[in-house]
C-alpha cells in the first residue's frame, strides 16, 4: 500500500480502507515513456485530485490502470481495486470480458466534453439502461425504471420526459449530469473524473461538483478527480497528485499541499492562478513546455523550467519521490531547510527507478 | 415536413434543369437529325414538311415548353428508327434494367458492409490488409472488362453460366437468376470496392469518437459496443455515399448491358446513339434522371430519418 518501498504509507490507512490502490504504475507507447514510477490510492468516500498540465499524463496514467488507454500502450505496475465486499482485483492482470465486467460496474467514469461523450444516435434512456442491463441483470422496464431514478438522483427535473430526448436535446450542464448518472448506473465503489467540468461553463462547473461530491457523500463512492486546475481540485480533494511529465513530483493532503506548498512547479501553478483584478497581460506563466516523452532528461523533469534550478544535481540526477513526514511527499533536491530530506532516499538518486 | 418539403422543392429545380439539358441534346448536337434521317434521299419539300410536323421549324423556347408539357403528361415524343412511342419503348425495358441495377447495389451491399467492418475492427491485421487490396483493385477494374473475362471465366472455359441474355423473372427465376449473376456482379464490383473503402474509413473514425470510450468505460461486452455504438453510428455517413453508388450503378449499367446483350435502358440508350434517335435518346436520359433523383431523394430522407440530430419537423 506504499507508494514506494521503504518509507510508510503516506495515508497510513489499512489496506481494506482503500478503494482504488496504484502502486508503480508506468506506460509506454514505442519509445515514449509517458508515465514512470505513479502511486496514489484513494479510499471510500475521499477524493483524490490528480492535477497537472495537458501532457503531464495524468490521464493517461488513470486510464491505463483501468485498461481505457491506447490499445498499444505497455502497462506495468500494480493496480488494486477493492470492492465493497472486500474482494480485491488485480486490474492489470485481467483482460477483455473480465475487466470489462469491473469497468461499469464497479468504475464509474465522467469524461471532459459531454457533447462528445454521449452517443448522439442514442436516447439518454439507452445510454442509461445499457449497463445496469449488462451489469445488473436488469429487465429493461426495471433498467428503465432505475434510469429515471438516476436522473432524478443527479437533480434533472421530468426525468420521464428526458429519458425520450437525444444528447443535442439537452443543454451542456444537463449532459454532464446524464454523464454522471450513467456513471453511477450500478453504483460503483469509484468514479473517475477526467476534467468533468473543463468544458462547462464557470456556474455549471460548480453545479456539477456539487451535484457529485454530494452524491459521493450520499453513496460513499470513492472519487478520482483528475483537472489542470488546481482551483477546481483544491475545492474537492482530500488529497493531491501534483504531475508533471510523467513524474509525481509533489503529493500531499490537500490542507498541507495549499498551506505548505514545496515543489517549485506547484509553487508556479498557484501564482499562474489568475487573480481577481489582475490583467490578462500581467497574468503569470511558467515558460517553456513538458519534456519529449521519447526523450526525458536524465535530471529532474522540471530542471529547464525550474525557477530555482539550483545546481549541476538537478540537471544530471534525477530527484527521488522524499516523505517530508505526514504524507507530504516531494521530488526535489531543494527541500526546506527546516525539514531535510532523509538521507536515504537522496543516495539512492543517482540511479533513479529508471 | 419541412425538410421533406424543401428536398422535394430542391428535386423540381434539378428536374427542370435536366429537362434543359435533354432538350438541348437535340439543339446542340451538331447536324439536323431530319436532314441526316433522310440521308441521300434528300428532298427539301419532304424535309419542310417533316420539319413542321415535328415542330423543329418553331423558335427553341416554345419548342422546350411544347416539349415539356407533353413529358409531364407521359408523352416523350416518338422514336425515329421504330416509330413507336417513346414512353412505349421506355417502360418496355424498365424491368430489366431495373431488375440489373437492384442485383448489381445488393451485391455491393452484401459485400463492402461486412467486410469494411471487419477491416476497420481488425485494422492492420492480414484480414484488413486484403480487403484494402482488394478492394483498390475492384475501384481500379473497367467494368466492362471484368464483365468480359467472366463471360470468358463461367461461359467460355467453364460452361457454368449463359454468357448472355435475358428472361424476365416473372417468367423463370432461375433461368433469370442465372442469366442475370455476371452482370450483377459486374455492376457491383466497383461500387461495392468504393463503399467498402467508405465503410472502413467511418468505422475507424468512430472507433476514435469519445462515446465510443464512454461505451466501453461502461463496460459493455465489446460485441454490443461495436454493434451499438461503432457500426450504427458509422454507417450514418454512408447512407449518402451509397445513394451517389447507387447513382454510379446506374450509369455503370449502360455499358454492362451492352457488354452482356442485356435488354434495357442502356442497351436501348446505346442503340439510340448509334442511330441518332434523338426523342428516344431524349426520353431514356430523362427518365435515368428521374430514377437517379428519386434514389438521391429517398436517400437524404433516410438519411435524416435514421439521424435523430437531422430534425424532419425543423429547419433543415
Amino acid at each position: 500500500m506504499s507508494a514506494l518501498p521503504g518509507p510508510p504509507s503516506p495515508s497510513a490507512v489499512p489496506v481494506s480502507a482503500t478503494a482504488l490502490e496504484v502502486r508503480s504504475l508506468s506506460v509506454s507507447i514505442g519509445t515514449a515513456r509517458i508515465v514512470r514510477d505513479v502511486s496514489w490510492s484513494v479510499s471510500p468516500g475521499q477524493t483524490l485530485g490528480i492535477v497537472g498540465e495537458s501532457g503531464s499524463g495524468k490521464s493517461m496514467s488513470v486510464l491505463s490502470a483501468v485498461g481505457l488507454g491506447p490499445g498499444n500502450a505497455r502497462v506495468t505496475g500494480d493496480v488494486r481495486l477493492t470492492t465493497s465486499d472486500g474482494t480485491e482485483h488485480d486490474l492489470l492482470g485481467l483482460r477483455g470480458n473480465a475487466l470489462r465486467r469491473i469497468r461499469g460496474r464497479r468504475i464509474g467514469f465522467v469524461f471532459q466534453d459531454p457533447a462528445t461523450s454521449l452517443n448522439p444516435m442514442l436516447t439518454v434512456e439507452r445510454q442509461l439502461t445499457e449497463g445496469p442491463e449488462v451489469h445488473l441483470g436488469l429487465k429493461p422496464r426495471e433498467a428503465r425504471a432505475r434510469a429515471a431514478e438516476l436522473l432524478e438522483l443527479v437533480g434533472i427535473p421530468d426525468p420521464a420526459r428526458r429519458l425520450k430526448a437525444y444528447p443535442h436535446e439537452l443543454s451542456g450542464g444537463m449532459r454532464q449530469r446524464v454523464m454522471i448518472a450513467v456513471a453511477l448506473a450500478c453504483e460503483p465503489e469509484v468514479i473517475i473524473a477526467d476534467e468533468a467540468t473543463t468544458a462547462l461553463d464557470v456556474t455549471i462547473q460548480a453545479q456539477i461538483i456539487d451535484a457529485i461530491r454530494e452524491l459521493q457523500e450520499r453513496l460513499g463512492t470513492a472519487t478520482v478527480w483528475i483537472s489542470h486546475d488546481l482551483a477546481v481540485v483544491g475545492g474537492i480533494a482530500d488529497e493531491v497528485v501534483v504531475m508533471y511529465g510523467g513524474e509525481v513530483l509533489e503529493r500531499a493532503e490537500t490542507v498541507r499541499l495549499f498551506q505548505d506548498t514545496v515543489h517549485p512547479y506547484t509553487r508556479g501553478l498557484f501564482a499562474s492562478r489568475p487573480h481577481l483584478g489582475q490583467r490578462s497581460d500581467q497574468l503569470l506563466s511558467i515558460p517553456g513546455s513538458p519534456p519529449d516523452p521519447r526523450a526525458i532528461p536524465p535530471g529532474c523533469v522540471f530542471w529547464d523550467r525550474c525557477s530555482v534550478r539550483g545546481d549541476d544535481r538537478c540537471r544530471t540526477q534525477h530527484p527521488e519521490l522524499v516523505d517530508l513526514g505526514d504524507g507530504h511527499w516531494v521530488r526535489s533536491f531543494y527541500l526546506p531547510d527546516a525539514r531535510p530530506p532523509s538521507a536515504e532516499p537522496a543516495t539512492r538518486d543517482q540511479e533513479g527507478e529508471r | 415536413m419541412r425538410y421533406v418539403l424543401h428536398r422535394l422543392a430542391q428535386s423540381v429545380v434539378v428536374l427542370f434543369g435536366v429537362t434543359v439539358v435533354v432538350f438541348l441534346i437535340v439543339h446542340l448536337v451538331p447536324g439536323d437529325p431530319i436532314r441526316i434521317g433522310m440521308g441521300t434521299r434528300f428532298d427539301p419539300e419532304i424535309y419542310e414538311a417533316l420539319r413542321r410536323a415535328s415542330g423543329l421549324d418553331r423558335p427553341p423556347l416554345e419548342q422546350y415548353v411544347s416539349y415539356v408539357s407533353k413529358a409531364v403528361s407521359g408523352d416523350l415524343g416518338v422514336s425515329f428508327r421504330s416509330g413507336q412511342p417513346v414512353t412505349h419503348l421506355l417502360v418496355a425495358r424498365l424491368p430489366a434494367t431495373v431488375s440489373l441495377a437492384v442485383v448489381g447495389i445488393l451485391i455491393a451491399l452484401l459485400v463492402s458492409f461486412p467486410l469494411g467492418i471487419i477491416s476497420a475492427v481488425r485494422n492492420g491485421s492480414a484480414v484488413d490488409s486484403i480487403v484494402r487490396a482488394v478492394s483498390q483493385l475492384g475501384v481500379s477494374l473497367p467494368n466492362f472488362w471484368l464483365g468480359m473475362l467472366l463471360i470468358l471465366l463461367f461461359s467460355s472455359t467453364l460452361g457454368w453460366l449463359p454468357p448472355s441474355g435475358y428472361t424476365p423473372i416473372t417468367e423463370d427465376p432461375v433461368e433469370w437468376a442465372k442469366r442475370v449473376i455476371m452482370p450483377g456482379i459486374t455492376v457491383g464490383v466497383v461500387a461495392g470496392s468504393i463503399l467498402t473503402r467508405y465503410v472502413r474509413s467511418s468505422v475507424l473514425e468512430t472507433l476514435s469518437m469519445d462515446h465510443v470510450r464512454t461505451a466501453d468505460s461502461k463496460g459493455l461486452p465489446r460485441r454490443l459496443v461495436l454493434s451499438r455504438h461503432v457500426v450504427r453510428n458509422a454507417l450514418v455517413p454512408v447512407i449518402t455515399v451509397t445513394g451517389t453508388q447507387i447513382a454510379a450503378i446506374l450509369g455503370g449499367v449502360i455499358v454492362v448491358e451492352v457488354v452482356f446483350a442485356w435488354p434495357g435502358l442502356g442497351l436501348l440508350v446505346y442503340d439510340a446513339v448509334r442511330a441518332r434517335d434523338y426523342p428516344l435518346l431524349q426520353g431514356a436520359v430523362l427518365l435515368i434522371a428521374v430514377i437517379f433523383l428519386v434514389v438521391n431523394l429517398i436517400v437524404d430522407l433516410l438519411y435524416a430519418k435514421v439521424d435523430p440530430r437531422i430534425q424532419l419537423g425543423g429547419d433543415p
